[in-house]
């Protein structure tokens, strides 16, 4: 199991476009994958957990990974968190 | 409410005659469930057949989206179509698949309410954060509930009706009379609505037979009951003799065989006797009449309402996907004309609860609300231009009441030029412009409004309703819209006037075009186009072939004396009478 702590960068935050990009991100990968915010846990791979979870910008999340890609799983999705999901700051 | 007995007299009931034809059929009663969804209790046994419902509603949602997805790829690029990927990725997503299966399991509640239920719940934790982009996450969540919801609805509706049936129903809107497939229905019966409400301007164009303003037909007829339908004459017959179904029968042979005489002149031209031509073309407001319209003979489409392709939508269709319709539009006619009317809508589709207008006639409807949403209405002239390659289409717009309009709405279509232009994309540059005259204002300014544009187009549905002040959904007023008021006659002699004097020609798309009693006054009075609902269009012709053009002046000479529509009514009919007595005349 592998934990990250990520931070929403981008202004607009967790709207369907970044939620879009997670969710198929996350479909590539075998592992599971959980997205926590303020003692909420929700399913990494549903779009509609994701939506729902209405994350602004500067909110802090857990990401956990739990299976055989999981390495490859954190490393990427961390990324993407950080980069902003290429929108503007 | 008065509950049938079992006592099986005949009851004829004297409705609004809406669209011809004779029918004798079974019954299906509709009522349409209100906006809150029907709670229905589900047995166990019925909880598989549930599932597959949901299941079939979300696959064809599916397919929508997935079309819908592609266009936006190809054409806009993979980050503005990202939305139509998370729709999809929402219907794909386990939580709301596994949710919904669990509770019907459990719950023994039908699909519909399940549905409004879970995406009830998505929503409210959506606004839990009260970030500006809160709204457009609720709005794609509701956008997807929406789809479902509809995609359950036809499926329900549709896999309830066997064999075809007459369509009895309280109200029936016209969206929802295009739910039923045209296989299934014999005929519409409502108990509401006048002969030119959009309902019966449908049924018309669907050559399905009608009757509106039935008074309590819904509550006095059981499903299955055997009816009879007569749209010429607005009757609806319950629990026939055997006596009177042989007389309809009789009465419907004949008017197949008169129908068929009139297949004869599709490929004639709309001439008469001594050499006068007009244009006889067709009003058109579905895919499905395309075919039609060509068996009929027309010349061309004189007005594509393009509002249909906002039936059942949420949000306004791109510019993609109107630009294939139309395209469509284009191809299907080529090489006649098609005039596309912009959007004809009613400010109360974009307006909240709270705000709706209590007069909308009177307000915010037509082509004010389209210069008031100029994006929308790029997309609407961009898709048009598109889509005109061919060179044969022309754009009209409605509900004009000043130049002014037509002026901002002429600097849009530039507009739309340039960006096109921009973007090297061709179109025909010289692509024609006309107007509606349906407004008084814009029947007496008709001279100015003819300088600005190649066209006018009198809309007497819309312009009889504000002249005499009666609303033609209105069964109780709906006698007073009198299309033969000698306030009309004369208001439709000054446009034809005012437009020939400005050389642009002047045509007609309401019904009182397609009314025969009018044909040849309307001949006489100048009229250049007849735009009509295709099912008449060869009574018109056939009209127009068996007259000269002199008398045809001259009875418009004799109308334009006449001080009652009484008077006028009873000169027409006994015209026509004479002349053309197999044509039923209402």
């Amino acid at each position: 199991m592998i934990e990250r702590e990520v931070t929403i960068r981008n202004r607009a935050g967790l709207h369907t476009r970044p939620a879009a990009a997670i969710v198929k991100l996350a479909a590539k990968y075998k592992a599971e994958f959980w997205i926590e915010k303020d003692g909420t846990q929700i399913n990494g791979k549903s779009i509609i957990g994701v939506m729902t979870l209405a994350a602004e910008q500067g909110s802090k999340l857990l990401l956990r990974f739990e299976g055989l890609d999981e390495a490859d799983f954190a490393t990427a999705m961390t990324e993407l968190f950080e980069g902003g999901f290429g929108e503007p700051a | 409410m008065e509950h049938p007995t079992h006592d099986k007299r005949e009851i004829k009931i004297r409705g609004v005659p809406a669209a011809p034809g004779i029918v004798i059929g079974s019954v299906y009663v509709f009522r349409k469930h209100d906006p809150t969804v029907q709670v229905r209790t589900i047995t166990p046994g019925q909880v598989n057949g549930e599932i597959d419902r949901f299941l079939h509603a979300v696959e064809r949602s599916k397919k929508e989206l997935r079309k819908i997805f592609e266009y936006a790829e190809k054409k806009l690029g993979p980050e503005q179509s990202q939305i139509f990927e998370a729709q999809l990725m929402i219907l794909d997503d386990p939580t709301l698949v596994d949710a919904i299966r669990h509770r019907l399991k459990k719950e023994h509640k039908n699909v519909e309410v399940l549905i409004q239920e879970e995406f009830a719940k998505y929503h409210q934790l959506v606004f839990a954060s009260k970030d500006e982009y809160a709204r457009e996450r609720a709005n794609d969540l509701d956008d997807v509930r929406n789809r479902i919801l509809r995609n359950l609805e036809e499926e329900k509706l549709v896999s309830r009706i066997e064999g075809s049936r007459i369509i009895v129903s309280p109200n029936l809107a016209a969206a929802d009379a295009l739910i039923f497939s045209r296989n299934d229905v014999l005929a519409y019966v409502t108990e509401v609505g006048g002969a030119t409400s959009h309902m019966a301007l449908l049924a018309r164009a669907l050559k399905i037979p009608a009757v509106v303003g039935a008074h309590q037909v819904a509550s006095l007829v059981q499903p299955e009951d055997t009816i009879i339908v007569d749209g010429h004459n607005g009757l609806v017959v319950l629990h026939p003799t055997p006596e009177t179904i042989r007389h309809f029968e009789k009465r419907r042979a004949q008017y197949h065989s008169f129908e068929e005489t009139l297949s004869g002149l599709r490929d004639l031209p709309a001439e008469t006797l001594d050499g006068h031509r007009v244009h006889l073309a067709a009003n058109v407001e579905l895919e499905q009449e395309l075919d039609f319209i060509a068996v009929q003979g027309a010349d061309g489409i004189g007005l594509y309402r393009s509002e249909s392709l906002l039936l059942g939508r949420e949000v306004f269709p791109t510019e993609d996907e109107q630009y294939e319709q139309y395209r469509l539009i284009s191809e299907a006619v080529f090489p006649r004309q098609a005039i596309i009317r912009t959007f004809d809508i009613g400010g109360d589709k974009f307006m909240a609860a709270a705000d709706r207008e209590s007069n909308p006639f009177l307000g915010w409807r037509g082509i004010r609300v389209m210069l008031d949403k100029p994006r929308v209405f790029l997309d609407q002239l961009r898709a048009i231009l598109r889509a005109s390659t061919l060179k044969n289409l022309a754009i009209m717009f409605p509900m004009v009441t000043s130049i002014k309009e037509v002026q901002l709405g002429k600097q849009l279509i530039a507009q739309a030029k340039d960006d096109l232009r921009a973007r090297e994309i061709p179109f025909d540059d010289g692509i024609k412009l006309g107007v509606m005259i349906e407004v008084p204002a814009a029947a007496i300014i008709a001279d100015h409004l003819a300088r600005e544009v190649s066209f006018l187009s009198i809309g007497t549905n819309d312009l009889i309703q504000y002249l005499l002040a009666v609303d033609r959904g209105n069964d109780v007023v709906s006698d007073l819209f009198q299309e033969f008021h000698p306030a009309v006659i004369r208001f439709l002699r000054r446009i034809i006037e005012r437009g020939k004097q400005e050389h642009v020609w002047v045509g007609m798309c309401g019904e009182m075009a397609g009314d025969p009693l009018a044909t040849m006054l309307l001949l006489g009075l100048g009229l250049d186009e007849f735009s009509v609902v295709p099912t008449v269009l060869p009574e018109i012709k056939k009209i127009i072939r068996s007259v000269h053009f002199t008398e045809a002046r001259h009875v418009a000479e004799r109308v334009l004396t006449m001080q009652s529509e009484d008077e006028i009514k009873a000169f027409l009919k006994h015209l026509m009478k004479l002349k053309f007595p197999e044509i039923p005349i209402g």
